[in-house]
């Protein structure tokens, strides 16, 4: 195992008494609880962490945050592996593995790496240009650039993890647990507000953890144990750490990702939830995010060992990590000479700082004058040196207006680079709430303005820089955040801190450092993740776009899993330079939840596996299992598809169900049908205006078939409803349609016709059918009955009757779905099973026969009866199907009016036909095309399509049902229909195949 | 995501609602009687205006009652909520 021989010997929020050891590419490292993976990689010098995404550059740690655009890693293995976690945030456990992402066959020596000899051919735009390059370039070029450019792997086993969602509300939300969200949660807890506190570190603190400051004559870490422990001890507070917002939704609701167990690695406890996502409804909320450190942009300012100033402060306040032996700031404000000031006194060498302004004279920067190290003003680094871990950097000096290099160029050796381009607000959860940004000239950033929803930004996420000053803005934010939610009983903000006071030079920004004379800046990197350099965006302005979302779209720019968290201000103010635009003018891209990458599981929580959709069963359903039936899902129904016998294929399953019902009696569990109870004195007035046909002169014990169409005149369902009682009817609907129909009866009922007294109920899972078809049907339900007449005279077609059937009370109706002679017996659900028992055993002496869908869809094509939903589309009007007997003339109904309109009226409609390929072998696709003839070249214009297809045992060969235009003209002739390897020709015919007199149905 | 208050059921998150377009269009009394044009006025054209906007939303997933909401359409605040048989506030330019 390799030495920590980059581990401060004191300090740092780490437990040297717990030791850990990880596994990173392979290769053994030690820890300590306390460290993220980057802390501890860094310890043990480990700078080279993975490869950029287009040039397969070598990458290092730039952040020691969730802003960390190169430290990508794979995380974990077998079904527990996450890709895009990135090395600052992953907290160390011990055995913990993960690997670099972007590079194979290993990070040091990446074949991918060829594409960064070829940079000046892989510019802005490129997959855009070769898209419209010929397509055979495409092809290969696309195989290539997947194949070496993946943004990690994909679990190949299921998550063995499960994941958790909460719903909550509070009064006032505080996102971001440094100085100011921790002042900010106390003031609105002490005012008796309920207060979420949520943070995305393990430890509250901000970036302040492990910081030598003193507050109110305490240090930093001090006073942040005293705020922590006085939350804690009130129960109106939720302290979430590990906890990162990661959406911000209209009308205060908010999205936190909660890392539970993440930190615990396989080690955690499997009956408790790895991640929570918690869904916050929060009256208030106060944005107290902090801010990002921007990197500056010069050639090879990607070189693993240059990181952001702040970061290198981090590693070692927070966790006592050297970050290098022998360091170079480059600055252009004074926020870096604390960080030179704390590496320094980490026993850093600090060789220069190289500062943009001609004269730093801060406070600080005297300081670090103070201590010997040598600052140069106006001065730039030019470029660094070294491949795999910089080794030098090329420093120059600026011209007065800091567009030239000028003077000759001095080389200083380091093995780390300190940056600071000045801070940008982390407003990204502000404009997710569509607040809108504005830019502050004097900080060179943009802050929040004006709020749209309930929420207030402070301290750094508002441009507030100064310790003193976040800590009152953060308690007047949180009492401002509680009195708006109506707490403020009492409550004051307590008296500014004691604290002197930093004195701080402005800062001045340099966006960009000038390539020196007849060089380009295709090596001055602004987006390290998306590899977008300066020169890219400067193609960008060039090649014509002005429009910031253009330029993020165009050059990739913040596109990237950190959404550009280090590189949008850059990119968009050296986009305005090129465009001698000011800032505000180019303006900013939308940032977009979530904040940071989460996993899908988060998303998801429990509603995975069985609960990811309820599957919903009839009460026959174990007796169809029993008998090996293969299920169909219907909308959330399982449905017997078919029966097969030992041996059977499914055709001759299907065609052994088909037969038996049309020769002798075949039984389906209807109990999926929908069946709404409608009541009321105008509910014969109310199904006049639903269905397409009149209902006013239906008789009690009557049915009648009826169609449902949209006010567009589209057909939308179908069924068959019976009249029950003077007031009462009972109305069945398609097995997938049947909530969308009752919910749209009551739409009608509530909206437009609340005068009528008409009560609708769904009964679907109350009741349980079976329905009997076939010659025999009458044979085996009058020897099961004796208190119901089967006799046809008084039991005619499209009548219903109620009676016991095996002594059940049952609903019978006679109807026919299959051409057959059929009843529609229903009972109460819980007898369902009762009754398909006794069917199945007295109707064993007639050769009884269960079929499943296939087969139900078999016999109604060889009818010719429509399936809602199959044979239409919401483009086919009744008229389309040939129903137009049933298209009432005499009153109006929803969509009447459509059925005449010019479009509706049109010669050329798509009308219902049968289909009959010439080849009675030939079983044509569902959803085949069809045409006149085939062309010899495109385009060929399409007449139709099959909607239903089938081989029909029953008359020994294939049958389709399908749309063509002038159909019903056209029975007769013959198309085409182009399939992959051939083409079928097909007759047209009538849309009835069998009995087309309907004399079966009385069997 | 929305919070809409139900009138029957008081403040809860939109995933229970569904949303029902425009509200305040009223069925045609005789549409035999209209021409093509003014059955598709009825049928097709909507306001879609910037700003405030008179909708219907029905509590899909709880009481299944049917209502009218003001809402803006840009700010998605919802400034009313009145049941369907009752008028839409004063206050609305719709
Ligand atoms: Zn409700």
């Amino acid at each position: 195992m390799s030495q920590q021989t980059y581990r401060l010997a004191v300090g740092g929020h780490i437990d040297r008494t717990r030791p850990l050891s990880f596994d990173f590419n392979g290769k053994r490292y030690g820890g300590y609880v306390g460290d993220t993976l980057a802390s501890a990689l860094l310890a043990n010098g480990v700078h080279l962490v993975g490869r950029s995404y287009k040039y397969h550059r070598p990458r290092g740690v730039l952040s020691a945050g969730s802003e960390e655009p190169n430290a990508l890693v794979q995380h974990g293995t077998g079904g527990a592996t996450d890709p895009n976690f990135r090395a600052t945030q992953v907290e160390l456990y011990d055995e913990l593995v993960a690997a670099s992402q972007n590079c194979w066959p290993s990070v040091s020596f990446d074949l991918g790496a060829v594409n960064s000899l070829f940079s000046r051919v892989l510019p802005a735009g490129f997959y855009y240009k070769t898209f419209m390059w010929p397509k055979a370039f495409w092809k290969y070029y696309e195989y290539v650039i997947r194949r070496a450019a993946g943004l990690g792997r994909a679990p190949d086993a299921p998550d063995p993890a499960y994941y958790d969602n909460m719903h909550v509300h509070c009064e006032v939300l505080v996102v971001g647990g440094g100085v100011t969200g921790l002042a900010a949660a106390l003031s609105a807890a002490r005012a008796d507000a309920r207060v979420i506190l949520a943070d995305e570190q393990c430890e509250f603190g901000g970036g302040l953890l492990g910081a030598g400051e003193q507050i109110d004559g305490m240090s930093t870490d001090e006073w942040v144990a005293q705020a922590v422990a006085e939350l804690a001890s009130m129960k109106q507070v939720t302290l979430l750490p590990r906890s990162t917002v990661i959406g911000y939704f209209d009308h205060n609701f908010l999205t936190i990702a909660e890392r539970i167990q993440d930190h615990l690695g396989p080690m955690g406890t499997p009956d408790k939830a790895r991640q929570r996502l918690w869904k916050v409804r929060a009256k208030q909320v106060v944005l107290a995010t902090g801010a990002h450190e921007r990197p500056m942009v010069f050639k090879n300012n990607d070189r693993p060992g240059i990181m952001l100033a702040s970061a290198a402060q981090t590693y070692v306040n927070r966790f006592a990590v050297k970050p290098g032996n022998n360091v170079v700031f480059f600055t252009n404000n004074d926020s870096a000479y604390g960080a030179a000031l704390t590496l320094a006194e980490a026993g850093i060498k600090v060789a220069a700082v190289l500062d943009v302004r001609a004269q730093p004279t801060g406070r600080l920067a005297t300081k670090v004058r103070d201590r010997g190290i040598e600052i140069l003003g106006r001065h730039a680094i030019a470029a660094a040196m070294g491949k795999k871990r910089v080794s030098a950097v090329e420093v120059m000096m600026l011209n007065e207006s800091a567009d030239r290099l000028i003077g000759t160029a001095r080389k200083i050796a380091c093995d780390l680079v300190c940056m600071s381009a000045g801070w940008s607000p982390a407003v990204h959860l502000f404009s997710q709430s569509r607040g809108k940004l504005k830019y502050d000239a004097n900080r060179s950033c943009f802050v929040p303005g004006d709020s749209v929803q309930a929420e207030r930004s402070a301290g750094a996420a508002n441009g507030t820089f100064s310790l003193a000053a976040c800590i009152v803005e953060g308690h007047e934010a949180g009492l401002a955040a509680a009195t708006d939610a109506g707490y403020n009983k009492n409550a004051s903000v307590p008296k500014a801190p004691v604290r002197q006071e930093i004195e701080e030079a402005p800062v001045d920004p340099l966006w960009l450092v000038p390539a020196k004379a007849g060089e380009h800046t295709n090596k001055h990197f602004v987006d390290f993740q998306n590899d977008v350099t300066a020169a890219d965006v400067v193609l960008a302005a060039r090649e014509g776009y002005r429009s910031v979302e253009h330029l993020k779209r165009y050059t990739t720019m913040g596109m990237g899993t950190d959404q550009g968290k280090t590189s949008n201000v850059n990119a968009l103010a050296i986009f305005g330079q090129v465009l001698g635009s000011d800032i505000p003018d180019v303006g900013t891209t939308t940032f977009r939840p979530p904040y940071t990458p989460v996993t899908f599981g988060v998303l998801v929580g429990r509603d995975v596996g069985e609960l990811a959709d309820p599957v919903r069963r009839t009460p026959m359903h174990q007796w169809h299992e029993s008998k090996g039936a293969k299920f169909e899902d219907v909308g959330q129904w399982r449905r017997p598809w078919y029966y097969p016998l030992p041996g059977e294929s499914m055709q001759d399953a299907v065609n052994r169900e088909c037969l038996a019902t049309r020769k002798a009696i075949g039984i389906l569990d209807a109990s999926t049908l929908g069946k709404i109870d409608i009541r009321g004195p105008h509910a014969a007035e109310f199904l006049d205006r639903i269905y397409t046909n009149g209902w006013k002169k239906l008789a009690i014990g009557r049915c009648r078939y009826g169609v449902m169409c949209g006010e567009d005149g589209m057909v939308f369902d179908d069924g068959v409803t019976a009249r029950l009682g003077e007031n009462h009817y009972w109305m069945t609907t398609t097995t997938g349609n049947a909530a969308r129909v009752l919910a749209w009866l009551e739409e009608w009922l509530q909206t437009e016709w609340p005068e009528l007294k008409v009560y609708c109920n769904s009964m679907t899972e109350h009741w349980a059918t079976a329905s009997v078809a076939g010659p025999l049907a009458r044979k085996l339900v009058a020897k099961l009955t004796s208190d119901i007449d089967f006799d046809p005279d008084n039991f005619p077609f499209m009548s219903c009757r109620e009676g016991a059937v095996a002594g059940i009370p049952a609903r019978v109706f006679r109807i026919s779905f299959t051409g057959e002679l059929s009843f529609e017996i229903n009972v109460r659900s819980s007898c369902g099973r009762a009754l398909w028992n006794t069917l199945m055993t007295v109707g064993e002496q007639y050769g009884i026969t269960p079929f499943g869908t296939e087969a139900m869809h078999v016999l109604r094509a060889e009818k010719g009866f429509i399936i809602a939903g199959q044979e239409t589309d919401g483009t086919v009007t009744p008229i389309d199907l040939g129903l137009e007997p049933m298209v009432s003339k005499r009153k109006d109904f929803i969509g009447k009016r459509s059925l005449s309109r010019p479009d509706t009226q049109r010669e050329d409609r798509k009308q219902l036909v049968g289909l009959l390929p010439v080849d009675a072998r030939e079983v044509l696709p569902e959803g085949s095309q069809i045409v006149e003839k085939v062309d010899d070249k495109p385009p060929v214009p399409m007449i139709g399509h099959v909607t239903s297809s089938y081989y029909s045992a029953y008359l020994e060969r294939s049958i389709a049902l399908a749309l063509i235009k002038r159909g019903r003209s056209r029975h007769g002739e013959t198309v085409q229909v182009p399939l992959e390897d051939k083409v079928v020709p097909a007759k047209i015919s009538a849309p009835q195949f069998y009995d087309p007199e309907g004399v079966r149905i009385n069997g | 995501m929305l919070l809409i208050k139900c009138p029957w059921c008081g403040d809860r998150d939109e995933h229970e609602f569904s949303y029902g377009g425009e509200a305040h269009i009223v069925r045609p009394r005789d549409p035999e009687k209209l021409t093509d044009d003014q059955w598709a006025d009825y049928l097709f054209m909507r306001k879609n205006p910037k700003g405030a906007h008179l909708e219907r939303w029905v509590h899909a997933h709880g009481c299944r009652r049917w209502f009218n909401v003001e809402r803006d359409t840009v700010t998605h605040a919802i400034t009313a909520v009145y049941k369907m048989n009752e008028k839409p506030p004063r206050s609305s330019k719709t």
